[in-house]
């Protein structure tokens, strides 16, 4: 019996115990109409018949080079992280509301915040949330919060991911706050100010990422000083590795940001098909009775010894139920674990070498595919680790080429519903190479020539 | 212990990159510290040594089933094959993983006996939020926006009016009776044209099954509710009872409970939905769907009626794989056999517990996978609270069980084997036990200065609010 002790030796002595003859009657008191003696589902396996079925599974994954981002990307993961994170310890402890039995998870989760309020120059993060979307939506609902002299409603720019305004639809749906949408140049992947500045709705807030959905950089103090004017609370969209490079959203305009949000798969979380990613959310110090999620602080146990705990747990489901600031119940514990170690062993110099190499090769491939005859730039703007090109061709067929070349070319727009059918979003991480570039460029190369040939 | 930050060592400064406008940069250097690789590792091996765990201590936590989580789940969750996917990656590229979420997908919706499963909530409340949010758009689309209000009974787990009110709607409690059932005359009153619908689990938070479940599934489909399954507490009846069959129309799983993914010092967890027919259309998106190539995620294009995107992606994948791998190793006997050995255990140590004259709170009904017990009777002779008795239990190297909750039992602990404890765990549990109670009676100091053996003691968590001091 997997996993399960009991000889029947032990399941009698125990029956016995209880009182019962058997298994089944452990059951008596469940109505016999309800109880059911089959399942549809196939006999178990031995732990070696299961290990090979699914690395057969595993296996029929091919091998890509990764130019392919749009919010979540394959940066270099130190051996030690997952080394460390996987222990059992770590993988196998429960959430830390025994603070005297989960110092090592609390440390960890203090050490994150930390990290997270380095990277932003915020006061406060939180233990993380489910990812970087939800992370947004959970911002949008605390700036309403905070601003309940204002509609209840939210400034949306057209540069956010369309994946992340999804989340924001579905959630903020829910309570029927307004989604407000902000127009992009398509000429420069920028956000449109109004020149009038708002009309009568006057949102609560406004979204301001700092890399466009085009991999534009914003001018974020611009963008800034006009949501300060027009009195809304600002909410930043960051990537960690940018944040490496870029200017912290607490410099941003004259008085900083008040809530800043982002998604922390990059630090050292494998990409995994799509998850499970962690997303991080900070604040100025004012606002944190409304921030939702987990928070550890430091303090003093009986004898004066530091130790951690979690804190403001007034805000939170668990106690306060139906006023909670969220119903979110948890972090993204080992995910958290990982990004801050990952944050450890890269240091700040390692986290800054991957981000300027990204930035170099993202650069460089983004002339190498401009010098190829056919294709274009679309925005012209400066870029940190990720462009939009477009083709001549439709991306969607070019990203089905080039997995035979063993390179996943990276997001066709028209996936999201956006752009023109060449349009395709290249991202590059310090995985790559300068070779990698090379045959990217050369296989696109001679797929246009196939094309123009077959056209001729 | 100190932290990481303190182990820095000096690097050079970096050139700012060319082509990128001053003003966009960050200015001064990046306030993160450079330890060494052996210095990182150090740190955090000695944190580890610092919890608990499964792994490592008796984890007796109720409704957190704190079962084993097998290592193979693992190892085969984070293949390259799977764990380097960018979720960008077109179908055809990712066929194995798809096959495998496919499969599980079809196993949970058998195993609840509903229709339709979505694997996407990142988490149990996220599920809850999906669940409540289907009921919503169903009763919106049968041009019915006046059900504002949800039903929960008394002392239900706290993210259940959480969610219901994330979802825009009141909530309003239902008491129980003394045996810890629903109060059919209570349910009678708050039913009504504004209810959308009632969120139960079973069994009840108490530990015990709702044995009137079929009565009210009927009373509140007959006012026009739906009914919601919190599966927190699937591990009782798994491969036993299927929500479906109890008249459930939309429910949650918790994969980190039941299906044994590891809890991970509070998440990443999966909150799977599964959904009766009339509720399918409106499920999250993606959904794994199959066609002519295979396998594929279908998104709101195939699922117009859907409430959308909970989350960036598909789900808590490497969460997902571990559960398949789990369900896979078990197949249908190993499932059935964890409800008969969790409940197993849960009614030995309750028996044996009360041996040790703990009470139970409801002597009368057998356990589901998890009991209460009250400890108002030491507080009141001895003054301990039932704080104390899981505080001293951690000096014995096992976890607390949930204290004081259900929140209407005074002074109680909720108590959860699971299956995967041997007999020789519990007896050594009820041996601790009747020793911390013999402890209450001749010398509570003890207690109340419990743990005494831990890294910390007592930590003041007064002050840790009132200071804030939450960055370093």
């Amino acid at each position: 019996m997997p996993y399960i002790p009991h000889d029947p030796d032990e399941t009698a002595v125990m029956l016995a115990t209880v009182g019962l003859d058997s298994l089944d009657a452990l059951f008596d008191e469940i109505p016999a109409a309800l109880q059911c003696d089959v399942l549809e589902i196939p006999d178990g396996i031995s732990e070696r018949a299961l290990r090979r079925e699914m690395e057969h599974r595993a296996a029929q994954q091919p091998d890509l080079r990764c130019f392919a981002g749009g919010g979540v990307y394959a940066h270099h993961i130190p051996a030690l992280v997952w080394e460390i994170a996987g222990r059992g310890e770590f993988y196998s402890a429960y959430t830390p509301y025994q603070p005297e039995a989960s110092q090592g998870t609390l440390q960890t989760l203090y050490e994150f915040q930390s990290c997270i309020t380095r990277l932003t120059g915020m006061d406060i993060s939180n233990a993380s949330l489910h990812d970087g979307p939800t992370a947004l939506a959970e911002a949008c609902l605390m700036a309403l919060r905070l601003r309940q002299d204002r509609n209840r409603a939210i400034l949306v720019p057209a540069t956010l991911w369309p994946h992340w305004r999804a989340v924001l639809e579905t959630i903020l749906g829910l309570q029927d706050i307004q989604l407000v949408l902000l127009p992009m140049d398509p000429g420069t992947g920028r956000l449109i100010l109004p020149e009038q500045g708002l009309d009568e709705r006057e949102p609560a807030a406004m979204i301001i990422p700092q890399i466009g959905i085009f991999g534009v950089l914003e001018d974020v103090d611009t963008l800034s000083l006009w949501a300060e004017q027009q009195g809304l609370l600002r909410i930043a969209v960051c990537s960690p590795y940018a944040l490496a490079m870029l200017k912290p959203p607490v410099e941003w305009g004259e008085r900083g940001v008040d809530i800043a949000v982002g998604e922390a798969q990059p630090l050292g979380v494998p990409l995994s098909g799509g998850g499970p990613y962690l997303g991080f959310l900070a604040c100025r110090r004012d606002h944190v009775r409304q921030l939702p999620g987990r928070l550890v602080a430091k303090t003093v146990d009986r004898e004066g010894r530091e130790g951690y705990c979690l804190t403001l747990q007034a805000r939170e489901q668990h106690i306060r139920r139906g006023k909670a600031t969220s119903n979110i119940c948890t972090s993204q514990g080992l995910l958290v674990t990982a990004a801050t170690i990952h944050m450890g062993a890269l240091g700040a110099d390692g986290l800054q070498q991957a981000a300027w190499e990204s930035h170099r090769l993202a650069v460089r491939l983004q002339s190498l595919l401009l010098d190829i005859p056919g294709v274009q730039g679309t925005c012209p703007g400066p870029i940190f680790q990720e462009f939009a090109v477009r083709f001549p061709l439709p991306a969607r067929y070019l990203q089905d080429r080039l997995l035979e070349a063993g390179i996943l070319a990276g997001i066709p727009l028209q996936d999201w519903g956006m752009g023109e059918d060449g349009d395709m979003l290249v991202a590059c991480t310090e995985l790559l190479d300068d070779q990698d570039l090379e045959e990217y460029a050369a296989a696109i190369r001679q797929i246009l020539q196939e094309g123009r040939l077959a056209w001729n | 212990m100190e932290l990481i930050f303190g182990l820095d060592h000096k690097r050079p400064e970096r050139e700012p990159p060319e082509g990128i406008p001053v003003s966009l940069l960050r200015q001064g250097r990046l306030p993160l510290p450079n330890p060494s690789e052996l210095e990182v590792l150090r740190h955090y091996t000695r944190l580890s040594q610092q919890n608990f765990s499964v792994d490592t201590q008796f984890y007796p936590l109720g409704s957190c089933t704190m079962k084993y989580n097998p290592r193979i789940a693992h190892e085969l969750a984070v293949q390259r094959g799977f764990s380097r996917l960018h979720p960008a990656t077109p179908a055809r590229a990712q066929q194995g993983l798809l096959q495998c979420l496919w499969e599980l997908q079809e196993w949970l919706t058998a195993l609840t006996g509903m229709a339709a499963a979505s694997l996407t909530p990142a988490a149990g409340a996220q599920g809850e939020l999906a669940g409540v949010a289907m009921i919503r758009a169903y009763h919106r689309r049968l041009g019915d926006s006046g059900r504002t209000r949800f039903l929960i009974p008394q002392g239900a787990h706290g993210t259940n009016p959480a969610s219901a009110r994330m979802a825009g709607f009141d909530v309003s409690e239902i008491p129980c009776g003394p045996e810890g059932d629903m109060d059919l005359e209570a349910l009678d009153r708050a039913l009504g044209p504004d209810v959308a619908g009632i969120m139960l689990t079973n069994p009840s938070v108490l530990g015990t099954f709702e044995r009137q479940i079929a009565e009210v599934a009927r009373r509140v489909h007959a006012a026009g509710g739906l009914l919601y399954y919190d599966g927190a507490n699937l591990n009782a009846i798994l491969g036993r009872v299927k929500p479906g069959v109890m008249g459930f129309d939309a429910m949650h799983l918790n994969l980190h409970k039941t299906f044994a993914t590891p809890h991970g010092g509070g998440g990443p967890g999966s909150g799977v939905v599964a959904v009766s027919a009339a509720l399918e259309p409106y499920l999250p998106v993606p959904r794994v769907g199959r066609d002519s190539c295979g396998w594929c995620w279908e998104t709101r294009r195939n699922h117009p009626d859907s409430i959308g995107q909970l989350g960036g992606y598909g789900g808590s994948v490497a969460v997902l794989l571990r559960a398949h791998a789990y369900i896979r190793r078990l197949g249908a006997k190993g499932l059935r056999r964890v409800s008969a050995y969790a409940a197993l255990n849960a009614n030995y140590l309750l028996k044996e517990l009360q041996r040790a004259g703990y009470l139970a709170a409801f002597p009368q009904r057998r356990a589901g996978h998890e009991f209460v017990l009250s400890l108002q009777d030491l507080r009141e002779t001895t003054g301990v609270r039932a704080l104390d008795v899981v505080k001293r239990l951690l000096d014995f190297g096992i976890h607390a069980p949930t204290v004081y909750f259900p929140q209407l039992v005074p002074e109680c602990l909720l108590v959860e084997p699971t299956e995967t404890e041997s007999r020789a765990t519990l007896d050594r549990f009820v041996a601790v036990m009747a020793k911390i109670r013999r402890e209450a009676m001749e010398t509570p100091e003890i207690l109340f200065g419990a743990p005494h053996h831990l890294p910390v003691k007592r930590l003041d968590e007064a002050l840790a609010a009132r200071r804030l001091e939450v960055a370093g």
